[in-house]
């Protein structure tokens, strides 16, 4: 069997480390995703005596990691010794959570293996929300943690935490090392296994006597991982089925996933959307994987999807799946969902072929290899005379996007309508900004009502919906794409789990922007308590607007940041103008938004697609005649 | 639901069972039986699994355990065409009154006095669930003391092995 050699790794790793500017897929590079061709070494440091530690930080220089985030403690201390002299920088955080969300940030902004640093115990405990973040999404980080001492393994010991055991489920495989010789293996490997493949997180355990241990550094290691194989090239039979099937389906849609991203397929994505003609949908992990603005783009699908998307997905009689894992927010309803469709599954995980969806025809693949070579077997039908007239499909689906469009109605007590904010913040931002969003309403706003044109231009918490996202990956990401605007759309509930990082970004340089759309509540979960519960406000309100506790624009200024308040129609452009003005420091904008505003259209909960409500009280006419 | 018996050959490492049956419960499946035991290549284990479940989950979470990094293969045995065996050690009440009773009942089955006490015997059997099962019915109302029971192993008839291949040799 092929090994790959980290040397592969290290190359890909530095590949886009200079890129700045517009982002593209050549600024979003992901790492190739499986054992290609051994390139030419990078760097091929000597075989030196060193501690485990020298030879964690040797690894990583070897990898060509430019940058970490972290907080030391005892049983790390010894990595923080040599990495005070090396060339990777080191951020400090304010809390482990934000070293592993900025580690997603910046590998989600840069197609990069993001790496973050925590002691034992409650180090290593505060890293498991961003690795099951990371786990869910798919984002390729490595987490390095610090653990007690072997003989200490265990007993209890002070900060023990059997963190190897904890993240079993959340990591795709996890390392404890038991001796100080196996540390640049293990870190190429975990590196490997982070980046190739369906990407995920990788945790590597390292008890301090390990650390201290004299060793050899030698590189490159070999790796050793006989149970890891995955499939690159899709089966040909494969692919001309399903070319067969869209070049003659008369109700096609191509459901495309974050997958698409991570394979740095969206090119191949427009050439085979533009030479079938088929309508394109991405869904919350895939915007920006195909322009918001083209016109066979029929938007996000899912509970709070377009009502174009959702009807096309469930009056299709043809799905192309691309990456995507046919999740419950995007199919509602499993058994009601697109009931006439035929499936066609591409991924690069063949435990999502079928997991929730029958497919008919399932392709293992990297998304990348899967397009192109459907745009040549799709080519070879159209030259063989095979196309279906999708122009009946296409009148169905322009009628619905033109009467049934995102819209927002302006609130009628007067207040600023956070849909409008959103909305003037990615018009004067523009589409080269990357929009960082935490979990809720703002985030469904952010999707829904920013214009994402580039892959790489918009990350979230997807699969986990983790509060508290939005700041710390910011921060990774504007330290990935240092030249590109980095705007975190965030709300105050979300905002004051993890805003300490902002003291982070203050002091190092790394002049985020957030916007917080502040309506003084818990508007997500209000939002469902207004549906579903009788307007019965449980322990939604926050106290932001009634105390203005706290108040924002203090809390920025304490933590370093440039503080602005906006409660005002008339004042949004030029808050926002002020902010993109300010290039030295991060800033936050408090907008003070009204709270009764809702995300629509919305398919609630555990109901069908077809019963999509486009507003409240609103259901979109999907008569059968229509189709 | 059918009972469906998996050989799983992994790297022998430690932590990997737990990878193994952590991925069972947590994917709602109940473990039948698990075995566990080096190989002709002490650095490959082989985990007999024996779970009850419905061929479309079972495809699922045999997917899910490819996954996982130290799985090197996973065969589904055909009870046709594979040999399955548990073991048996089971401490009978057996006096001067009942010695007899069991001694026909251990030579009926084919089993083996391992151990003799002046009121038990321990009795050591092997075979297929089934045929232990109908030891332990004849056996019960003499009085079972104690008994205990290993997962099931299993093995292909014919010559063909599933531990031959390139990802096993590699390990």
């Amino acid at each position: 069997m092929t090994r790959p050699t980290p040397e592969t790794l290290a190359h890909s790793a530095r590949r886009a480390r200079t890129t700045t500017g517009p982002a593209s897929d050549a600024d979003h590079t992901p790492a190739p995703r499986g054992a290609a061709a051994a390139t030419p070494a990078v760097r091929q440091p000597a075989p030196a005596q060193v501690s485990g530690a020298g030879s964690l930080v040797r690894s990583l220089e070897a990898l060509g990691v430019d940058v970490v985030f972290g907080i030391p403690g005892g049983a790390i201390l010894p990595a923080y010794d040599p990495l005070y002299d090396s060339t990777v920088r080191h951020i400090l955080v304010r809390h482990e959570q934000g070293a592993g969300h900025a580690a997603t940030g910046y590998a989600q902004a840069t197609g990069r293996v993001g790496v973050c640093i925590a002691t034992s115990g409650p180090g290593a405990t505060n890293l498991v929300t961003p690795i099951a973040d990371a786990y869910m999404d798919s984002v390729p980080i490595v987490a390095i943690t610090g653990q007690v001492a072997r003989p200490s393994i265990g007993t209890d010991a002070f900060q023990e935490a059997d963190i190897q055991g904890i993240t079993l489920p959340i990591t795709k495989h996890n390392f404890l090392v038991q001796n100080p010789e196996e540390i640049p293996q293990v870190l190429a490997e975990a590196f490997h296994l982070a980046s190739t493949g369906r990407p995920g997180p990788v945790l590597v355990d390292i008890p301090k006597d390990v650390l201290q241990a004299p060793t050899t550094f030698s590189w490159p290691p070999t790796l050793d991982l006989p149970g890891y194989r995955p499939t690159l090239h899709p089966h040909g039979k494969q692919i001309r089925e399903a070319a067969r099937l869209m070049s003659t389906a008369r109700r096609p849609v191509l459901y495309v996933g974050g997958g698409v991203l991570k394979a740095g397929a969206t090119d191949g994505l427009r050439k085979l959307a533009e030479l079938t003609g088929i309508p394109v949908v991405t869904t919350l992990m895939a915007l920006g994987a195909f322009p918001d603005s083209h016109r066979q783009h029929l938007g996000m699908p899912g509970m709070h999807g377009t009502v174009a998307a959702v009807y096309g997905l469930q009056k299709a009689d043809l799905i192309v799946a691309l990456g995507a894992r046919f999740d419950d927010r995007v199919t509602g309803k499993l058994d009601s969902f697109a009931p006439d469709a035929a499936v066609v599954h591409a991924d690069i995980d063949p435990a999502e072929i079928g997991k929730n969806r029958h497919a008919d025809v399932p392709i293992v693949g990297d998304a990348k290899y899967v397009i192109d070579e459907l745009i040549t077997a799709v080519t070879a039908e159209r030259n063989a005379g095979q196309r279906a007239d999708l122009g009946d499909w296409w009148t169905q689906l322009d009628d619905l996007r033109e009467r049934y469009p995102l819209g927002y109605e302006e609130p009628a007590d007067g207040t600023l309508s956070p849909q409008y904010v959103i909305k003037r913040l990615g018009e004067i931002a523009g589409p080269d900004a990357v929009y960082v969003a935490g979990v809720g309403q703002h985030q469904m706003w952010a999707s829904q009502f920013i214009s994402y044109e580039k892959p790489g231009t918009w990350l979230n918490s997807g699969g986990l919906g983790t509060m508290g996202y939005a700041v710390p990956a910011a921060m990774g990401a504007k330290v990935g794409r240092p030249d590109t605007v980095v705007w975190a759309v965030d709300g105050d509930g979300c905002f004051q789990m993890t805003n300490q990082e902002l003291a982070t970004c203050a002091l190092e340089g790394i002049p985020v922007k957030v916007a917080v759309i502040n309506n003084g509540n818990l508007g997500m979960v209000r939002q469902w308590q207004t549906l579903f519960y009788g307007e019965r406000y449980s322990n939604t309100e926050l106290g932001t607007h009634k105390h203005r506790i706290p108040d924002f624009v203090k809390l920025a200024e304490a933590l370093g940041c440039v503080g602005l308040r906006c409660e005002t129609v008339e004042d949004v452009d030029k808050t926002i103008e002020a902010a993109m003005a300010i290039t030295d420091a991060p800033v936050v904008i408090d907008f003070v938004v009204g709270k009764d505003a809702m995300v629509w259209p919305m398919v609630a909960a555990g109901t069908s697609n077809d019963e999509i409500m486009f507003a409240r009280g609103v259901r979109p006419a999907f008569d059968e005649d229509e189709i | 639901m059918t009972l469906h018996t998996l050989s799983v050959l992994v790297e022998n490492k430690p932590g990997v069972l737990a990878r193994v049956s952590g991925l069972f419960s947590r994917r709602g499946f109940n473990i039948d039986s698990l075995a566990v035991g080096e190989t002709e290549n002490p650095d490959v284990s082989r985990i007999t699994i024996v779970v009850n479940a419905e061929s479309s989950p079972l495809e699922q979470v045999t997917k899910q355990l490819n996954k996982l990094v130290n799985v090197l293969k996973i065969v589904e045995l055909d009870p046709q065409v594979s040999v399955a065996r548990e073991l048996l050690l089971i401490k009978v009440r057996a006096d001067r009154n009942a010695r007899a009773q069991v001694l026909e009942t251990v030579n009926l089955f084919r089993a083996r006095v391992v151990d003799v006490a002046p009121d038990t015997l321990t009795i050591e059997a092997t075979g297929t669930p089934d045929k232990l099962d109908a030891l332990l019915r004849d056996l019960e109302p003499l009085g079972i003391k104690e008994m205990v029971q290993s997962g099931t192993v299993a093995i292909g008839r014919g010559s063909r092995s599933i531990t031959a291949g390139p990802a096993l040799r590699a390990a």
